[in-house]
This record gives C-alpha cells, structure tokens and sequence, in this order.
C-alpha cells in the first residue's frame, strides 16, 4: 500500500457543519416567524384555527430557542472541536479507528435525538422548563451523545503528541464538565404515569409526559442554576474556546498575553456558578442568595473583559487586517459584543434597574445582542475559517461575506435598539400609577405601544436570517465551486475568491 | 452562632480566599514568566499558530519517554 503522509481527519467535524447550518436556517427561521407573531398576531392563525395548535407562538417558542441553542450552537461547538481539537493537540483522528467509530456515532445518535426532539415539541410534549424542555427518553439520549463527546475528548487527549493543552482545549473541557453537570441536576423528571392521585386512582397519568422532582422555590433554585450557566457553558465558554483558536489563527497573531487567557478561565469558572440568582430577584428564594446573584454579576464583567480585551489587544498593530477581511470582521465584531452584552448583563443583575426590565423585552433584547452578536458571529466565523481547510478549496467569495457582514451587523443593531426601547417603555408602563396607587395603563395599552417596536425586531430578524441564507450559499459554493488550493496557501489567513 | 450569621462569616472568608488566591496566581505568572518546564507562558500560543501535523510541538509528549 502506498505510504501516505498523516493528515488530520475532518469527515466528523464536517458532518457536524452540516447540522450547524440546517438547524441554525431552522432555528432562525422559527425565530424570524415567532418575531413576526408578536408583531402581527394574526400570524398565529395562519393556517387556520384548526391547526392553530401547531402554529401558534407558545408551541413555536421552545422549538426556536431550543434548536438554536442546542441544534446551531451545540453543532457549531462539535464541529469546531472535532477541528481545533486534532490540531491543537497535533494528532489526527484517522490514527484511531475507535474515536473515529465513536465521532460518527455521535453524530448520528445526536441526529436522531433533534428529529425526536422537534416532533415531540411540535405535538406539545414538553416539560415546561426553560431551555430544559425535552422529555426523559430524549433527555437520556442526550446524556449518551455527551458522554460520547467526553469521550472524543479524553480519548484525543490521550493519545496526544503535544503535551501542554492550548487554551481552547481548557475551555472545551469546561463545557463537557458545566453542561454534564447541569443538565443531570436540573432535568431530574418523573413520568406522570407514576403518579398517584390524592384520591388513590394510579394509571391516570402518561408515559411521555414527566414532571420535575423538585417543586416551588427549589425547582425554581435549580432551573435558574441551570438555566444561566447554559449561557455560561453553552453561549459563553466554547464561543470562548473557538475566538481563542480562530482569531490568532486567522491574523497570524499570537494571542496578546497567553497569561491573561488563563487567569480570565478560573476567574470565569469561579465567578459564573454563583450568579444565577439574578434570574430570580424578587422572586420567593432567600434574599441573601438574589444578593449574591446581583454582586457575583457585577464581578462577572472582569473575566468577561480579560478575554475580550485579549482578544482586541491581539489586533493591536495589525488593524488593517480587519479593515480588510470580513473574516476578521465577524470575529471583532463578535468580541465586541461579547464585551457588550457582559455589561449589560450585570447592569441588568443590579436590583433596581432588575425590577425595571425583568420580564420586558429589554432582557429579550440582551438575549440577542449576545447570542446574534457573540455566538452567531463567532460560529459563523469559525466555520468561514474550516471551510477552506476542509473542503481544500478557497473560500466562494469575500464580497458576498462583506456583504452578508453588514447586512447581519445591520439586522443586530435594528433588534437589541428595538428592544431595549420596547423594554423600558413596558418596564415604566406597568409601574406608572396615580397618587392614589391605581395603575395608570392595562396590559394591553403597552401591546398598543410597542407594535412599531415588535415590528422592527421582526425586520431586524429577517436580515440577520438572509445574512444566514447567504452564509449557506457561501459555504456550498465553496465545497462545490471554489478553486481548489494546495496545503502552503492556508497557513494564515483564508483565501478567498472575488 | 445561627445559620446566616454562619453564612456571612463562611461568605467573607471565601470571598477572601478567592482574591488572595487569584493575586497569588497574577503574581506567580507574571513573576516566573516560565512555567515549571521552562516554557515562556506567551510561547503557548504556538499550539494555534503553528498546528500542521508535522509542526513541532511546543512540548513534545515523546520528550518525556526520552528522559
Ligand atoms: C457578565 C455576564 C452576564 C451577566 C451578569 C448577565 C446577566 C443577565 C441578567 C440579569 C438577565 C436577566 C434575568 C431576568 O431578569 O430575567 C439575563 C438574561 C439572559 N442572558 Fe445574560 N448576562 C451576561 C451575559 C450573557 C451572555 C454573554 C449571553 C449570551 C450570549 C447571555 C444570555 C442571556 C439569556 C439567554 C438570558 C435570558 C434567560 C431567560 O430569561 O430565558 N447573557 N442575563
Ligand atoms: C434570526 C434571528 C432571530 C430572531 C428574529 C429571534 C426571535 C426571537 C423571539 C421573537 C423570541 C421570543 C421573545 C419573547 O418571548 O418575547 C426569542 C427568544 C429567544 N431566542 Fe431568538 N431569535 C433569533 C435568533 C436567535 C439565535 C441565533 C439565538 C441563539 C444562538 C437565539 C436565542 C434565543 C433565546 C435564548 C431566547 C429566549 C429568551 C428569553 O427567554 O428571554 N435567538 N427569539
């Protein structure tokens, strides 16, 4: 047999590529809809109120947040470590048929467990838990796709040649240990059918449909516990993991100071488990843990910052890179908003300026200038940069990239403006009273007031999705299309076609 | 000595902790500038920049089986 030279093996990372860009089309897609929903109710009824049932925002709510976060997000982070991971630690998958077997596993049981998922949101099976709504057998077929990735991880590392792991490979081993971890505690669940009545009937119940194991204040404790460290480990820490690989990669910069990198991971891993509470200000659970909700926030910028700030300085001396790469562009771009909505976010833990947006839309609008801004870019991004290397090819075309950039970046700034006035305008709405303590507004004279707002965010929304639409586009011309480049023309920065 | 007042002490002793500990950690870095191989901190970032398969290691696994 001929002697081949070693080469990494990408074929699972991208399998992985594949999912991140259906579920994200899918995601948004939903997304853009449900925005519209708000905006024009009517949308609710579209396919009449026969199947009302299926089209209205509340069943299409959780199938937007849930496959953005765990169809685009989770995907983009499987492909970016079955890529950064082999490189970092300078040995190739095709050097085990084992991890090679458990990768494509993986990746199909995790294909199965989003087609499970998706049918049963959409026939209304749900826990009702935020971000944790999938039922036990679902819940269970997630815990082994994990426990799959855990072991791609520990098995790459153990037959590693470098020995030191970089530190995107301390943050991947962050979000397997975080969500592991999470995601046991918080989707504990019974199947009702297990029940028993007050009055003693048992069978009354159903074998899909289950219900938590904790109740009141404490389902609400571990929820928020969960529900705020899966931003922390799934729209914080691996984002973090890629702009560490991709950002020096794509420059050619070493990043600014590799010290400063590690000190912003413990202080992020120390910090971000406490903050939770500020989920839960003024709700029923004890005072001094909402307290430690808010101050643990406000320490959150620090570590927060160090690494965006890393990521800035790396720039420093090299700015005419970003002016001239939009791939550079989407990674800034991301960075800075990163920083931004980690400001944001503490300013929203503080108690007072809580009791104003809590519930509004100004929290919907933090949402996305973090998850649009920060995780949609810096995904996009990453996959940009494999492409190339993946497929061999150059990348299809960088004026349609800058042009999918502004028009994304455009669509971003319409949606977090849009709510944060809508936010603040409901936030003083509902407070308003007279000076005898009546209430000044109804519910639905805020409805009235923030249609022109909900309609922006819709807008807002739909370029981002187009953006996303051309991304698609970009990257399939790429794989079929794209001039076909050797090894030597993909050190550094990507190369690009017209 | 009840629960909360229990709960002040034991949060102001963490809190200490955490900040001594992470000044101590500043500290140890910038100070040694190397880690305990003798590697500069900032060479790490190498492991990105230079990550072709047949790129050096920045610390070989295989330098230790040598020793
Ligand atoms: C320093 C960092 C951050 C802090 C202190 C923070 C703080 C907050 C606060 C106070 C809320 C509102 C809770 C409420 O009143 O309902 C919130 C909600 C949220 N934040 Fe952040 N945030 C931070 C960073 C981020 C980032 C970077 C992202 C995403 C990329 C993010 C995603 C979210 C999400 C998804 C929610 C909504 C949860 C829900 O109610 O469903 N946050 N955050
Ligand atoms: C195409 C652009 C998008 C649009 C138009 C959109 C629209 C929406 C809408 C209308 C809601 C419901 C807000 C409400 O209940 O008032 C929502 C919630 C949410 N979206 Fe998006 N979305 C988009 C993209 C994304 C992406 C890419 C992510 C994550 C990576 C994301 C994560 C979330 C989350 C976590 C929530 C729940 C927020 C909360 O409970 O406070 N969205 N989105």
């Amino acid at each position: 047999m001929e002697n081949r030279p070693l080469e990494y093996d990408y074929t699972v990372a991208k399998m992985f590529m594949l999912t991140t860009i259906v579920l994200g089309i899918v995601g948004m897609t939903i997304g853009v809809f449900i925005a519209f929903e708000l905006a024009f109710p009517g949308l609710n009824t579209i396919l009449g109120s026969g199947l009302a049932e299926y089209t209205n925002f509340s069943r299409l709510r959780p199938l937007h947040t849930d496959s953005v976060a765990f169809g685009f997000t989770v995907s983009g982070i499987f492909a970016t470590w079955f890529y950064v991971g082999q490189r970092v630690l300078k040995v190739s998958m095709a050097e085990s048929k084992f991890l090679m077997f458990v990768g494509k596993l993986q990746f199909w049981l995790y294909v199965i467990g989003v087609a499970a998922a998706v049918v049963t949101l959409f026939m209304g099976y749900t826990t009702s838990k935020e971000y944790a709504e999938f039922e036990w057998p679902i819940d269970i077929a997630i815990v082994i796709v994990w426990v799959l990735w855990g072991v791609s991880i520990f098995g790459l590392i153990g037959i590693r040649r470098e020995k030191s792991l970089y530190i995107s490979i301390w943050y991947y081993i962050a979000t397997f240990l975080g969500v592991a971890m999470l995601y046991l505690f918080n989707n504990m669940e019974v199947p009702t059918m297990l029940a028993t009545s007050p009055a003693g009937e048992t069978n009354i119940g159903d074998w899909l449909h289950s219900i938590s194991m904790y109740a009141g204040t404490n389902d609400a404790l571990v929820q928020w516990w969960y529900g705020h460290n899966a931003v922390a480990f799934v729209f914080t820490v691996p984002i973090v993991a890629m702009i560490y690989y991709f950002l020096p990669k794509e420059s050619g910069q070493a990043i600014y100071s590799y010290k400063l990198s590690l000190l912003s991971f413990w202080g992020l891993m120390f910090v971000y488990l406490w903050a939770g509470g500020h989920h839960l200000l003024f709700s029923t659970v004890p005072d001094w843990m909402q307290t430690m909700g808010s101050v643990f926030s406000v320490v959150l910028i620090l570590p927060s910052w160090g690494s965006a700030i890393n990521m800035l300085l790396t720039m420093k001396g090299e700015w005419q890179q970003v002016a001239a790469s939009p791939l550079i562009k989407f990674m800034i771009l991301a960075s800075t908003f990163y920083m931004f909505s980690t400001l944001e976010g503490p300013i929203q833990a503080i108690k007072s300026v809580n009791a104003i947006a809590h519930f509004t839309d100004w929290i919907v609008g933090h949402v996305h200038d973090g998850t649009l801004g920060w995780v949609g870019f810096m995904i996009i991004a990453a996959l940009y940069h494999m492409a190339p290397r993946v497929f061999k090819r150059e990348l299809y075309s960088k004026s349609l990239m800058a042009a999918q950039f502004w028009i994304q970046t455009l669509g971003i700034v319409l949606y977090f403006t849009s709510m944060w006035i809508a936010g603040i305008t409901q936030g003083m709405m509902w407070r308003a009273h007279d000076e005898f303590g009546n209430l000044a507004y109804s519910f639905i004279d805020t409805v009235d007031v923030l249609h022109p707002y909900y309609a922006l965010r819709g807008t807002g929304g739909l370029l981002y999705l187009v953006g996303f639409f051309m991304f698609a586009y970009n990257i399939y011309k790429t794989m079929t299309a794209g001039r076909r480049v050797e090894e030597s023309e993909l050190q550094n920065a990507s190369p690009m076609g017209a | 000595m009840n629960f909360n007042e229990f709960a002040a002490y034991a949060y102001f002793f963490l809190i200490m902790f955490l900040v001594i500990g992470t000044y101590s950690y500043i500290y140890h870095l910038y100070k040694n500038r190397k880690d305990v191989t003798g590697v500069d901190y900032e060479d790490y970032s190498n492991m990105a920049l230079k990550d072709d398969i047949d790129d050096a290691p920045v610390k070989s696994m295989s330098d230790d089986k040598e020793k």
